[in-house]
This record gives structure tokens, C-alpha cells and sequence, in this order.
């Protein structure tokens, strides 16, 4: 297994700029990974494959992996982890968009057949179906409703807010927090699911959700959204505290009853949505320190203005199924505003990781360090502002899908060390006695 | 679908709409709160499919005519020298589509309202439904017992 490690790891190395290489340098020189970033960007990658115009970043549940102090090789094993879905990536994308190109074309021939799905579903697709609910479907059918893969992302952020706080790290405390992240964002993807059926049946990459297939009735998806969100904000309510339980709630509350509704009305659905996505990290932050103070909105602001090039790169690309399907996006009305937007908030990323040290979360290496991915996104968003074609958001919007994690793994490292000058020694002893630990399997 | 079949059946996307058509299953003791279920499941099923279809349509039309004048304006065939259809770039459709979206605005919202209220409708009917047969399953069972 050593030497499959290797192996990818040389082929992905020359798929990304060679910041990275160095970034990954500086940070084995601490003992401390991010595992789950692992996960996150595996499921993050091909999250987008299956639902590439899905603008949000709302509360959804997945794989928790805390935190771990790890080695070496384990860093090594996260690179390569990290560098393999972006190959994979590349794919899919252009499937999609040769397929909407062949679909363009089709239109302009005037054929009046819609486009035949690719693969083994079209035989499926085609056949009637008895809409009865199969228990062992059942599993499956939920990830599906809850978006189970998106919903690993968001509480992901959400533990990057926790370990960015400058508290004693407490295993219960996060495990509680994310359980609870995940229940609420489970139960706003399903709400999402479940008021825009017609709307999802028209777009190529969300016509295959369960409830347009009549795989699951209206009411059991209502249901299944109930016993998860009112579990999930009670028990961040009561078992982490009161200020991340009202934030779960507020961001359910955002993201099902303001951003979707607002995404068929105006284009300041991008806003909402870019709030929905910067609470967890918030949430996380909370339910480690119990306040609400700059960090946290430091933190929240970070995923804030990484939303925009993000989805509006995106959503460049999607034109067509937006206007068809009536969504008012920035893209389709505003072209250059989007292209603005986008631009103008990677140059806020930059400001922002200036301003980390200054609210004490993070050393000053932390801006120096981040500063090369920061001004590659915003070079790679001055492009898109400047081109405005499809490989120029491509590209920006492949480039936001690693620079995301990379950008909070390198937070995390350069994360200001909260000791007390008395507790300095217990400390250091605990966190050996855990390396060690860790070590030996 | 069979006709021994108690259950509803669905099927593979219409052409024009994308919507999936669902086949409802009418059990011989309908009740009367489970026939306004049925009837307005069936409303909203042929509301959506009118809405989507025509509106797909006049999409597909209008983007033909669209192109078709553009090509025109630029002195183009509809079909180039290997036959195939002349296509244009994104960047120039991106008119097409403000455009359209702008014009239809009106309509979906109006369509958007009657949706969210025909979905809540239908659901809230059938919470209404389940819970009623939940309590006679109940009592059934309550009269075996006792027997």
C-alpha cells in the first residue's frame, strides 16, 4: 500500500500548482492532519459531479471523522486522497457539458425528443414503476433526500469552526455539535427536496432525486425532515448550548423558507445562500466557545465570500437550465455583475486571512502562507472577469473546490497555540501521550 | 401497470414536460377524504403538466427563432458545409436566455404560488389520510384483541 500511495501521489502532484507541494512542506512539519478533509473532498468532488448547478451550502449530514493528531504518512495519504478526485473531477464535467452542448444541438435541429439519459438509467427511466416503498430502498433513498454529500461538507466546515476556536478541544462537545449540524442540514436539504419537484424534474442533473421519481410521497419526506431537524437543533440546544442551537434553527428557517423560495424571484438568492453556507462554521465555533465573537464571524465571513466565486463560476456554465427552468441567477440576468461579484470576493478572501492574526486566531504566517492560493484564485477570478467563457469558470471554480480546505487546513496549522503559561507543560505531556497513542495502531 | 395492482404506478418522463405521470390506483371503499386526496393529486399532476409542457415548448421554439435570426444577421446558413446544424456560441445565447427569463418572470411566479399552495394541500391531505387509516388499523386490531 506504500507504493500505491506513492505511485499516486506522483501523478497527481503534476495536476496541481506547485503551491501546493510547498504548503504540504510547511504543514508536515506538524504533527496535526485533517483526516476528514480526506473524506470531505472525495465526497465534495463528487457531490458536484452528480449536482452541479445545486447552488448550496446548506446544513446537510455526513461521515464526522474528528479531528486526529496523525503522522507523517497519514499527511501524505490525505495529499493524495485530496489530489485523485480532482482527476476525477475533470470528467465528469466534461460529460456534462458536452452533453449540454449535444442537447443544444439537438434543440436548434428542433428534434422534439428530450435527451436520452446516458447510461444503463435511460432502460430504467423508460419503464413503469409501482410507487411502493421497499424497506431496503429505504436507506438509500434517504441519503439521497438528505443529500447526505453535501451535507458531509457542511459539517465539515462546521468542525473547522470548532477546532478554530481557541478552547481546549473536548471530544463530546464536537461529536454533539456535528450530530447536530448533520440532523439540521439533513432536514433542509429534505424541505429543499420537497418543494421544488417540478422544478427538479426539469433540470438535467437533479431529475433523478427521489421524490421526482416517486421513489417516496411529499408527506414521509416531510416526515423524515421533521424527525431529523427537531432532534438535531434539541440536541444542539440542550447538549451543546442554546446560541448554536438558534443558529441551526435560524439557518434551516434561511435555507428552506428564504433562499429556495427567493432562487425562482430574485437574484438575491446568491446572498442568502452564501449566509446559509457561512453559519455552520459559526455554529461550530459557538458550540466550542459558547460566545459569538469576531473569530466566529471571521470564520463565518471566510466561507462567505468564498461562496461567490464559487458558485457563480458554476453557475456560468448552467445558463441555459436556469433560464428554461425559471431560476433567476446572476449568470443568466446580471452577466457582469457575477463575473464582479466573483472577483471582488476573492480579493476579500485575502483581506480576511489578513485580518485573522490580528483578532488573534492565527499566527501572521498564516496570511503569508495562504497569500499564494488566495492570489491564484483571485488571478484564476480575474480571468473569469476578464474572459467570461466556460473554461475560465471552469477553471475558477475548480480551483475553489481545493482552495476551500487548504485554506482552513492552513488556518489550522497556523492556529494561535491557546496555553497558559502554568498548563503549558500538562499540556504538551497530554498531547505527546495522544501522538503516541495514535501511533500505534 | 397491472390491473390486480393495489397500489399507484409511475412513469418514465413526458417528452415535453420532464414531469413523471403518475397512474392512481382507486381502491373499491374510497373514502371521502380519500377521494379529495386522489382528485387533487390528479388536478395538480395535469396543472403541472400543462404549465411545463408549453412553457418547454415556447422555450425550444423561441430559442430556434432565435438563432435562426442571428444566423440570419450574420449571413449564416441554418447548416454549415458537413450539414450539420449551425450552432452559436454561449456568450450569444446568453442573450437568448436573460431574455427569456425576464419575459417569463411573471409566469412562474404565479406558477410558483399555485404550486407551494397545491403541495401543501396535498401533503396535509395526506397526513390526513394516513392518520385516519393509522387509528382504524388501530381499532382492528383492538376488536381482534378482544375477541
Amino acid at each position: 500500500s506504500g507504493l500505491f500511495v506513492w505511485r499516486l501521489r506522483n501523478t497527481g502532484i503534476r495536476q496541481i500548482p506547485c503551491q501546493f507541494v510547498h504548503l504540504c512542506h510547511v504543514a508536515n512539519d506538524r504533527l496535526i492532519t485533517f483526516q476528514y478533509f480526506n473524506f470531505l473532498k472525495r465526497m465534495y468532488v463528487t457531490q458536484y459531479n452528480n449536482d452541479l448547478s445545486q447552488r448550496a451550502k446548506p446544513k446537510s449530514d455526513s461521515i464526522v471523522s474528528p479531528l486526529r493528531e496523525l503522522q507523517q504518512l497519514d499527511q501524505e495519504k490525505k495529499v493524495v486522497h485530496k489530489i485523485s478526485p480532482i482527476s476525477s473531477v475533470h470528467q465528469p464535467w466534461a460529460e456534462t457539458s458536452s452533453r449540454n452542448e449535444l442537447r443544444e444541438m439537438k434543440s436548434a435541429a428542433g428534434t422534439e425528443d428530450s435527451v436520452t439519459p446516458v447510461g444503463a438509467e435511460s432502460k430504467e427511466d423508460r419503464q413503469w414503476k409501482e410507487m411502493k416503498l421497499r424497506l431496503d430502498d429505504l436507506p438509500g433513498i434517504l441519503a439521497r433526500l438528505s443529500k447526505i454529500k453535501l451535507t458531509a461538507l457542511v459539517v465539515s466546515t462546521a468542525s473547522a469552526g470548532f477546532a478554530m476556536a481557541p478552547v481546549p478541544f473536548e471530544l463530546t462537545c464536537f461529536l454533539l455539535a456535528s450530530l447536530g449540524t448533520g440532523l439540521a442540514s439533513c432536514a433542509a436539504n429534505s424541505i429543499n427536496q420537497f418543494f421544488e419537484v417540478p422544478f427538479d424534474s426539469n433540470m438535467n442533473r437533479t431529475k433523478n432525486r427521489p421524490l421526482v421519481r416517486g421513489q417516496i410521497s411529499p408527506l414521509l419526506a416531510v416526515c423524515f425532515a421533521a424527525s431529523c431537524g427537531i432532534p438535531g437543533i434539541a440536541l444542539l440546544t440542550l447538549g451543546v448550548n442554546p446560541l448554536t442551537g438558534a443558529l441551526g434553527a435560524f439557518n434551516i428557517f434561511l435555507y428552506t423558507c428564504c433562499y429556495t423560495p427567493l432562487k425562482r424571484m430574485s437574484i438575491a438568492n446568491t446572498w442568502v445562500g452564501a449566509v446559509v453556507g457561512a453559519i455552520p462554521p459559526v455554529m461550530g465555533w459557538t458550540a466550542a466557545t459558547g460566545t459569538l465573537d469576531a473569530g466566529a464571524l471571521l470564520l463565518g465571513g471566510i466561507l462567505y465570500s468564498w461562496q461567490f466565486p464559487h458558485f457563480n463560476a458554476l453557475s456560468w456554465g448552467l445558463r441555459e437550465d436556469y433560464s428554461r427552468g425559471g431560476y433567476c441567477m446572476m449568470s443568466v440576468t446580471h452577466p457582469g455583475l457575477c463575473r464582479r461579484v466573483a472577483l471582488r470576493h476573492c480579493l476579500a478572501l485575502i483581506g480576511l486571512s489578513t485580518v485573522a492574526p490580528v483578532l488573534d486566531i492565527t499566527t501572521w504566517t498564516f496570511p503569508v502562507i495562504s497569500l499564494p492560493i488566495n492570489l491564484y484564485i483571485s488571478y484564476l477570478g480575474f480571468r473569469f472577469y476578464r474572459d467570461a467563457d466556460r473554461s475560465s469558470s471552469r477553471k475558477l471554480f475548480f480551483c475553489s473546490l481545493w482552495h476551500l480546505p487548504m485554506l482552513l487546513l492552513v488556518m489550522f496549522t497556523c492556529k494561535k497555540p491557546v496555553l497558559e503559561k502554568e498548563d503549558k507543560g500538562d499540556l504538551l505531556g497530554e498531547s505527546h501521550e495522544r501522538a503516541v497513542e495514535i501511533r500505534l495502531p | 401497470p397491472p390491473t390486480d395492482s393495489h397500489s399507484d404506478w409511475i412513469g418514465p418522463p413526458d417528452k415535453h414536460s420532464n414531469l413523471r405521470p403518475i397512474i392512481f390506483y382507486v381502491p373499491p371503499e374510497e373514502s371521502a377524504l380519500e377521494r379529495r386526496l386522489r382528485e387533487a393529486r390528479q388536478e395538480a399532476q395535469a396543472s403541472n403538466q400543462r404549465f411545463w409542457a408549453r412553457h418547454n415548448r415556447a422555450f425550444h421554439q423561441e430559442k430556434e427563432e432565435f438563432i435562426y435570426s442571428r444566423l440570419k444577421a450574420k449571413g449564416l446558413e441554418m447548416r454549415n458545409e458537413s450539414g450539420r446544424k449551425t450552432t452559436l456560441s454561449a456568450e450569444e445565447m446568453a442573450d437568448f436566455y436573460k431574455d427569456f427569463l425576464s419575459k417569463n418572470l411573471k409566469k412562474h411566479l404565479q406558477y410558483n404560488r399555485d404550486w407551494y399552495k397545491r403541495n401543501f394541500r396535498i401533503t396535509f391531505l395526506m397526513g390526513q389520510v394516513a392518520l385516519v387509516r393509522a387509528l382504524r388499523w388501530l381499532r382492528r386490531r383492538k376488536k381482534n384483541v378482544e375477541q
